[in-house]
């Protein structure tokens, strides 16, 4: 097992590598979902894994009885699958948005250079127009 | 113990919290917008005067002690780094009050931005890397919804390339984090520094040190990690363009600083020598780009990214006098630069568009605003007896002191080259004719009186403001940077004042 899981982090790295690289902007979502996991799998077996003992410390001692599975590394991937959902949940929804505002999902259509960069600013009237309805 | 350090982080989600339960009403957002800043600038200021007088702070969250908690350290350099978020965070809440639209207002744009200061402040203050990281992510997820806000073509293109790149940015980091616990079995920066010099296997030491490089490095838009920035900074609006200009690299080049004057000084003759090279070609590659750009934000982004050359250089030069030049130049680029796009954005006003080429006569027309111009740029190109004179003045004396004369002339030649690209936008758009098609208002408008463009120049006068003085009355700042440097490099401070007496 412990060798197994990095060897199985890194695969599935160079997979969410090679998506990443992809000009599909959906593969590059998918890519980017695939190197969270293995980072969290990378995180996941430098605390150990084990199944011997739980990492409880008896009455009297100052540490759990070895072999156990370190428990920190568990809380900091849960909060990292959760920050990572609200992310990705994020990015797919402005991929979304992308296409239906750009028509595509191909990366060398999307992001050629659009020509006026004031688009984006709306023009503001005398504040008295513009302020509270 | 204090208390009060937490007040940058509550403060920021206190007022984000308010915003958007009224986030139909401008008026309070806008009150709200104001008085947060406001009273994080106060708390900001009480928290220095604790730092001026008993030194480096800590706050143990919940109150675990030291390596099983969360701390909370303000140091100098985290205590100038909030400092200039709170004065930024004021600027830009005036600034938005009159360049936000409506609409922006009613889909949280408030909200957000106080979401970003409370990430940017947490990310200066937390001494836990593990934290470092989920502030990180605050930021982020922040500045990502800022960047797309409006939803314009433009903003999308921008924001696309800014989001994937920040999230495998912030993924390389959390698996540092990951090897670092799984070397030292701690995630406190204090007692990293201490457990990182007994870990044997100091290649490995040294390629978790590349891994926070070069995620630390997307972050701070360092060559050859920087093409994401000038191709999303110039799309949003202005106030956001400045907060992001200003604030957010610098983060990551203060992230830089500190785990590179902290953890990993195990091997600086290979570890600073790249960042050597990396602050030189950053600043080459970034004033040249300025230099082929005849878009006002663009050349403007360009030039973040040259400036961080700057601050990379001094950490790299690994002396008192080096550091101290990277922190007094991150303090005065926050403000020439973020001043910069403030202006940008009135001339954008004034004229309908960013393209140098159909812009003219601000200067004929706008003298005053000429002169806020003319402030800043000089300022960024480190002209006396402005701020950047003494930024750039520390980084070449500290380059010269330790005889690396070629990176010395580098940055002396960058920034020529910098004024170069200051006098290209001043030669089109400050002296240049009149162009043919203008808007109705331009030339009519005043800029202080009916109209309401007064309320843009009150934060850029507040920013030419503090240039001027931190140019004229420089040594109090430098002497704040001096301290903040002689505590990076002698690390056993802010280890004690953590960890306890060791």
């Amino acid at each position: 097992m412990d060798t197994l899981l990095p060897i199985l982090a890194g695969a599935i790295f160079a997979t969410g590598i090679y998506l990443l690289l992809r000009s599909s902007l959906i593969l590059t979502v998918i890519g980017i979902i695939l190197i969270s996991n293995s980072v969290n799998l990378a995180l996941f077996s430098l605390g150990r894994i084990s199944t011997e003992n739980p990492p409880l410390i008896a009455v009297g001692s100052i540490e759990p009885i070895s072999p156990f599975a370190n428990p920190l590394p568990q809380a900091l991937i849960l909060t990292a699958i959760v920050i990572g959902f609200g992310l990705l949940a994020f990015a797919l929804a402005l991929a979304y948005r992308s296409y239906r505002e750009l028509g595509t999902v191909d990366q060398d259509e999307l992001l050629k250079d659009a020509e006026d960069t004031s688009a984006g600013i709306v023009p503001r009237e005398n504040l008295e127009n513009g302020g509270d309805a | 113990m204090n208390g009060m350090l937490v007040l940058p982080i509550a403060i920021p989600l206190i007022t984000a919290t308010l915003a958007l339960l009224f986030r139909k009403s401008s008026y309070l957002q806008r009150l709200f917008g104001l008085l947060g800043m406001g009273a994080l600038l106060v708390s900001v200021i009480l928290i220095f005067r604790d730092v001026q007088a008993d030194g480096i702070q800590v706050l143990q969250l919940g109150n675990w002690a030291a390596p099983f908690g969360i701390t909370l350290v303000v140091d100098m350099l985290a205590m100038l780094m909030i400092g200039i978020t709170a004065i930024m965070g004021v600027v830009i809440a005036i600034y938005s009050i009159y360049d936000i639209d409506r609409e922006r207002e009613q889909f949280g744009y408030y909200p957000l931005l106080h979401i970003l200061v409370m990430g940017v402040n947490g990310s200066f203050l937390t001494g836990d890397i593990f934290n470092l990281y989920v502030w990180f992510e605050v930021m982020l997820i922040a500045s990502f919804i800022l960047l797309a806000l409006g939803n314009s073509k433009n903003q999308l293109q921008g924001a696309l390339k800014y989001v994937f790149i920040n999230l495998f940015s912030s993924l390389v980091f959390l698996f540092g984090v990951a090897m670092l616990y799984g070397m030292t079995g701690t995630l406190n920066m204090a007692d990293l520094a201490v457990r990182l010099p007994e870990v044997e296997n100091t290649g490995l030491v040294t390629t978790v040190a590349m891994i926070f490089m070069v995620s630390f490095g997307i972050k701070a838009a360092v060559f050859p990690l920087f093409f994401w920035l000038p191709a999303s900074y110039h799309t949003p609006p202005v106030a956001i363009s400045a907060i992001f200009g200003g604030l957010l690299t610098k983060v990551g080049v203060y992230a830089l600083i500190r785990v590179f004057t902290l953890l990993f000084t195990h091997d600086t003759g290979y570890t600073h020598t790249i960042l050597l090279w990396v602050g030189g070609f950053t600043m080459v590659i970034g004033v040249l780009g300025a230099a082929s750009h005849v878009e006002f934000r663009k050349i403007l982004s360009f030039h973040i990214v040259s400036q961080i050359g700057y601050m990379i250089m001094g950490l790299a030069f690994n002396t008192a006098m080096g550091i101290m030049g990277a922190i007094f130049y991150v303090l005065h680029n926050i403000l020439a630069k973020s001043n910069l796009f403030l202006i940008s954005g009135i001339a954008q006003r004034l004229l309908g568009t960013f393209e140098l080429k159909k812009m003219g006569g601000l200067y004929k027309h706008y003298p005053f605003l000429a002169v806020m111009f003319l402030i800043s740029a000089f300022a960024l190109a480190g002209f006396p007896p402005l701020s950047g004179f003494w930024a750039k003045l520390s980084l070449v004396k500290a380059g010269l002191s330790i005889e690396l004369y070629v990176i010395t002339g580098v940055a002396i030649l960058v920034g020529l080259l910098t004024l170069f690209s200051m006098t290209k936008i001043w030669l089109s758009a400050f002296w240049g004719a009149v162009p043919e098609e203008v808007p109705d208002h331009f030339g009519k408008q005043p800029l202080f009186g009916a109209g309401g463009l007064h309320i843009l120049m009150i934060p850029v006068m507040i920013i030419a403001g503090l240039i001027i003085l931190v140019g004229l009355n420089a040594q109090p700042l430098l002497e704040l940077c001096m301290t903040a440097a002689e505590q990076l490099l002698n690390p056993s401070v802010y280890i004690e004042a953590v960890l306890g007496p060791q």
